[in-house]
């Protein structure tokens, strides 16, 4: 992410964790209806908007639910009468909210969610890593992943000006670190008058439940129909990547912040390129500056956005590299390659005509701090095992009793 | 006075429910309203009453890139001098810093611990006089605040004000001190502080 000095809305400088500035993003996109159920690292965002509800900074109806299955279905319900939803969550609480996440996408509702990402029981972990965020993949939802509370703040609003483009109306997710994130404060800007954020967000038509024009949302379709039913939804996730452009440059001209689907530090010249996303990306800068004074042409790059998957920016970014290594932070059990981005990064180069070598790690399992010598140590690692590395499958960085020769 | 050079990385030690987070927050919100780049979170975990937290802030003049915990500190704040050294201690830079809660002089506590930077405040002490209470944690930053460059007691002050009772306060501390208005209970944390930043005991080699 880069700031321009001059932006378009007056803002004002806040000191916020990501849960917080997620908050302040909902609030400022003026949403109607909230409905959640508390999980930790989730639970800031949620208690905050209790708050601001109650002290009239927000003029919204917050549903109080027994679960996350009911939490994401009554705001389906609310937004199929028109209102501006949201909702948050994490881990245990996604999963449990499973089989609703494809009602969403499938009723084609403008969701949005926010998921401080979490590992998954059992053993119980409450602490980060992006386990649940990657078992939600297939479910047609927009996926964006922030790497500071700025970012957090920026895609929310983003996130509904892409779901509620009559082009799209897919629910989008903006994920962010458990933890490293949720609960670190940090200074970021947020716009001084919350006009400046409506003039963003329009309220457009679309087709709602209305009792004087009666439809029907979310019938049974016979197996003639249901296929070109769902090809919708392939095309809109498709489609979506132009509008998240589009609306990228709306929040450049508005908030003075370029965003981009990968973004890149030191990239241009660099021989190594090491792929992350979430809040990990700043420790890996930090990373690439120790080993390019050591002389290694390194460079780092960030997956912003999830789904749809930017295969040409990481194509155009990876063109000039000889060594890729792509750090993951969750695990597809017997996955070829257990690295869920990895596996993913390997497809779209491959679907580019792409085929640099290729370094597959794992790292930050339930909430195993990633530092600045993980990430070099690994960059040394994947040099030194060369074109052996993608044959081990991936390789789970510091696990006790793991071994790669 | 420590300068903050490039990046200036704290630690936080206490015991759950003493306020070492919090005081991680407070100090990343005053460095906020300086102008400077901050950054504070807990060590995560299960959250007992009593068991041994760590908070980390870390403070820069430019924008913080790494989220990893601090693990070679220039600062220790020790909220509770119960802890063992051997927690607090681990990773201290060799011109490190501690800041500690404790009735002793800087001198025998800095022999004791092998170091030689000490500032010692006696918190507890100063938080029972002016708030009835021994909630340490306003006052360990009136103690830190003294010897660091760059952050205002009148900035600690404001941060203060606006983490722990929600109120944004503009004027000076002078003045807030005078102001009755404000409540007893604010004005003993805020009185905590000040003389906790008054009566610290440097020693710095």
């Amino acid at each position: 992410m880069e700031t321009k000095l001059e932006s378009r809305v007056r803002q004002t400088r806040v000191i916020l964790n990501s849960n917080y500035a997620a908050a302040y993003a909902v609030r400022d996109a003026d949403v109607d209806v909230i409905s959640a159920y508390p999980i930790t690292p989730q639970t800031g965002v949620v208690e905050k908007l209790s708050e601001m509800i109650a002290e009239g900074e927000l003029d919204a109806e917050m549903i109080h639910v027994e679960s996350e299955h009911s939490a994401l279905s009554a705001i389906i319900g609310a937004s199929a009468v028109g209102a501006r939803v949201f909702t948050a969550t994490s881990s245990q609480g996604l999963e449990y909210m499973h089989e609703v996440l494809h009602i969403a996408s499938g009723m084609r509702l403008p969701l949005v969610m926010a998921i401080a990402t979490r590992a998954l029981s059992a053993p119980i972990s409450i602490w980060n890593d992006y386990s649940d965020l990657m078992n939600v993949r297939d479910t047609s939802w927009i996926t964006f992943i922030a790497s500071t509370a700025q970012e957090v703040y920026d895609s929310i609003i983003e996130a509904y000006m892409v779901s509620e483009d009559p082009r799209i109306l897919l629910p989008s997710i903006v994920a962010y670190d458990g933890f490293w994130m949720s609960h670190t404060y940090e200074p970021l800007y947020i716009p001084e008058d919350r006009k400046t954020v409506l003039e963003m967000l329009p309220r457009r038509p679309r087709y709602t439940l209305d009792p004087d024009n009666p439809i029907t949302m979310g019938s049974i379709v016979n197996p003639d129909w249901y296929y070109e039913i769902k090809y919708q939804q392939v095309e809109a996730m498709k489609e979506a990547y132009r509008v998240i452009r589009e609306a990228d440059a709306k929040i450049e001209e508005n908030l003075g912040r370029v965003y981009k689907p990968v973004e890149s530090y030191l990239a241009e010249d660099s021989e190594i390129l090491v792929l992350t996303y979430g809040g990990i990306y700043g420790t890996l800068q930090t990373a690439v500056d120790l080993l390019r004074s050591e002389g290694l042409k390194v460079g780092a790059l960030r997956l912003r956005l999830w789904r749809p998957f930017p295969a040409r920016d990481l194509k155009t970014l990876v063109e000039d590299a000889k060594t890729l290594i792509v750090v993951d932070r969750a695990i597809s059990y017997g996955a070829s390659i257990e690295g869920p981005v990895a596996l993913e990064t390997i497809a779209a180069l491959y679907r580019e005509g792409l085929y640099p070598t290729i370094a597959s790690f794992i790292a930050g399992i339930g909430g195993r701090p990633v530092s600045e010598d993980d990430f070099r140590d690994m960059v040394k690692k994947a040099l030194e095992l060369g074109e052996r590395a993608l044959k081990i499958g991936s390789i789970h960085w510091g696990v006790r009793g793991a071994e790669y020769e | 006075m420590l300068n903050i050079g490039e990046t200036i990385e704290i630690r936080f030690h206490g015991r759950g429910g003493q306020g070492a987070v919090t005081a991680s927050i407070i100090l990343a919100e005053a460095a906020g309203i300086e102008g400077l780049y901050s950054q504070a979170f807990p060590e995560f975990g299960p959250e007992r009453r009593g068991a041994p937290v760590k908070a980390y802030t870390r403070i820069s003049k430019e924008p913080i890139r790494t989220r990893a915990p601090i693990s070679s500190p220039d600062v220790v704040v020790v909220l509770d001098p119960s802890l063992q050294p051997s927690i607090y201690l681990q990773g201290l830079k060799s011109k490190g810093l501690v800041i500690i809660n404790s009735k002793r002089d800087a001198r025998s506590i800095a022999q004791e611990l092998g170091v030689e930077r000490v500032v010692a405040i006696d918190a507890t002490g100063i938080a029972l006089r002016n708030m009835g209470v021994p909630i340490v944690n306003v006052a360990m930053l009136g103690a830190l605040v003294r010897v660091l460059e760059y952050i205002s007691l009148d900035s600690v002050a404001k941060a203060a004000l606006k983490i722990l009772f929600n109120i944004k306060w503009e004027d000076n501390l002078e003045l807030l001190l005078k102001t009755p208005s404000i409540g007893e209970k604010i004005l003993g944390n805020i009185r905590a502080m000040v003389e906790a930043y008054k009566s610290a005991e440097v020693l710095m080699t």
